[in-house]
């Protein structure tokens, strides 16, 4: 059979982006020693994000984040001077949880115009600074311009807030994303603010699930029962292809070709499609986005379908064609865990119709994730028998190959740099 | 606890009128199979008329009765999967797998 998208020159895309084309070792993904060089290489020193403005409506308004991969939990606020900052989440006193709720676990979010400690209520301003300490008399040589909260490095793309723990980071932000990544610029990203946000934990290593979505290999088949049987016969005979990859340092891209699932025939649909009008591509009825920047959409498929930009390490923004975007955040808890979280952004509906057909296109994107996520243990399980050690990745497993390469060469070029 | 023309859905107002995800998904794995197909069943012909009713006000400003009826087409998209799809209230394999809301456009 032959392809039914053009292949690079070189005749694979694996081979057009410098890959090998050999089995691949999963080594990366079995090892509690491999996972701490990981934290070391790749999340102490990549920008990381942590979440969007929105979510930071006003002064005073913030959000915590516990990143068990750098072993931290972390305050993200908006100062009085409209600058976002992110701190580490520790009183400088005796070490408590400055800002949590109820469970000094689990993450919060709020309005103050300072942190209170629960312990000994020294005060912080909203930048940061220690500005009370209790019976500061009793105290020996405190200097309070000494003992402001530990920050972390923090900038703003596009509304996404991210942030990194190196001491001085090795790239700006901007720098760091890349042209692939910074063309998107542009993208109404401020004006998708209606937002379905999910979250789990998966027993699995974080590449995995990373994996999972990087490659449509599995679609046809995994996802066939989601499909009536007449697209679902017609899909996996078929087979899956994707019309455009791109590599871009340590980032990558998958873009898909549309469906007019709207153009198909009924016995091809699910009944609640055609009565909500949504689905897993979205909304039936294209949102108006205006003219969207060169990055989207950059090998000009046609029809085309998504973008999925996987941002090196563990962040996916995907941007439909239907005029809605999702993000993916993979966040590793150990070797064999990770939390995952999904979010759904959509322009607010200003109608019923339009909140139906963004709940049915939700609620199809928890049912696809809840199906993504049940091979992952299963794959987790068996890697760490050991029985096996290296896996075949075909052509449209490209990206996979690359996420594995850029986590491997990370960790080596590392090798050696004192913590 | 709906407007009077959809009358014939009050019985299953109750159990389905759920204004988080997380209650309507944790109400689906609850009431099996059975009960689902039946709310289903009485839901899905009046939809359009449902809908065609909430369009007359605004999204944001909807009658108590209203919202109870746009949460009760909620639920109806999410027994959809399981009546349409699955003929089960979980997804076939997926064991443990959950994925929680935390948070949702309200309305």
């Amino acid at each position: 059979m032959s392809p039914r998208y053009p292949k690079p020159p070189e005749g694979s895309w694996t081979e057009h982006f410098g890959l090998d084309t050999g089995p691949v070792s999963y080594a990366d993904s079995i090892s509690p020693s491999f996972y701490e060089r990981e934290r070391q290489a790749i999340f102490r020193r990549a920008w990381l994000n942590v979440g969007r403005v929105e979510q930071l409506p006003k002064a005073g308004s913030y959000f915590t984040k516990e990143l068990a991969v750098l072993n931290t939990s972390i305050v993200v606020v908006r100062g009085m001077d409209d600058e976002i900052r992110a701190f580490h989440n520790v009183c400088r006193h005796r070490g408590n949880k400055l800002v949590w709720n109820e469970s000094p676990d689990e993450e919060t979010q709020g309005f103050c115009r300072q942190f209170t400690c629960k312990y000994h209520a020294w005060r912080y301003g909203l930048d940061g600074s220690l500005t009370f300490i209790q019976q500061e008399d009793e105290f020996f040589d405190v200097d309070k311009s000494q003992l402001g909260l530990v920050s972390m490095h923090c900038e703003v793309w596009e509304g996404f807030v991210f942030v990194c723990a190196a001491r001085e980071p090795e790239w700006s932000l901007r720098e760091f994303l890349g042209p692939m990544i910074t063309a998107l610029e542009g993208y109404p990203f401020d004006r998708l603010t209606s937002r379905f946000g999910y979250r789990t934990e998966v027993r699995a290593n974080w590449k995995l699930f990373m994996d999972a979505f990087a490659e449509f290999y599995h679609a046809p088949v995994l996802h066939s029962k989601q499909s009536p049987d007449k697209y679902a016969v017609a899909a996996r005979e078929a087979g899956y292809e994707a019309p455009y990859y791109a590599v871009e340092g340590p980032h990558r891209l998958v873009s898909t070709s549309g469906v007019r699932f709207w153009e198909m025939d009924p016995g091809s649909l699910k009944p609640m499609e055609v009565m909500t009008r949504g689905g897993l591509f979205g909304p039936w009825d294209k949102a108006d986005l205006g003219e969207l920047p060169a990055g989207v959409n950059p090998g000009r498929c046609k029809p085309w379908g998504l973008d999925s930009f996987q941002l090196f390490p563990n962040f996916v923004i995907l941007i439909w064609g239907q005029g809605w975007y999702l993000t993916y955040h993979y966040w590793p808890t150990s070797y064999n865990t990770h939390v995952f979280e999904g979010n759904v952004y959509f322009l607010p509906a200003t109608n019923v119709r339009e909140r139906i057909a963004q709940e049915m296109s939700a609620v199809t994107f928890k049912e696809f994730a809840l199906q993504d996520a049940n091979t992952l243990e299963a794959t987790q399980l068996m890697l760490e028998s050991g029985y096996v050690e290296k896996f075949p990745l075909n052509d449209q497993e490209v990206l996979l190959r690359h996420l594995h390469k850029v986590v491997g060469d990370w960790v080596e070029q590392h090798a050696g740099v004192p913590a | 606890m709906l407007p009077a023309r959809f009358t014939e859905l009050e019985p299953f107002a109750a159990t389905w009128c759920l204004a988080t995800e997380r209650e309507r998904y944790a109400t689906r794995l609850a009431v099996g199979i059975q009960a689902m197909q039946e709310f289903y069943d009485a839901v899905t012909p009046r939809a359009e008329e449902a809908m065609a009713y909430l369009e007359q006000f605004p999204l944001d400003e909807l009658p108590e009765d209203a919202l109870n009826l746009l949460h009760l087409l909620y639920s109806m998209i999410e027994v959809s999967f399981p009546v349409e799809v699955w003929h089960q209230p979980r997804v076939p394999d997926s064991g443990s797998a959950a994925f929680d809301s935390f948070t949702e456009p309200r309305p």
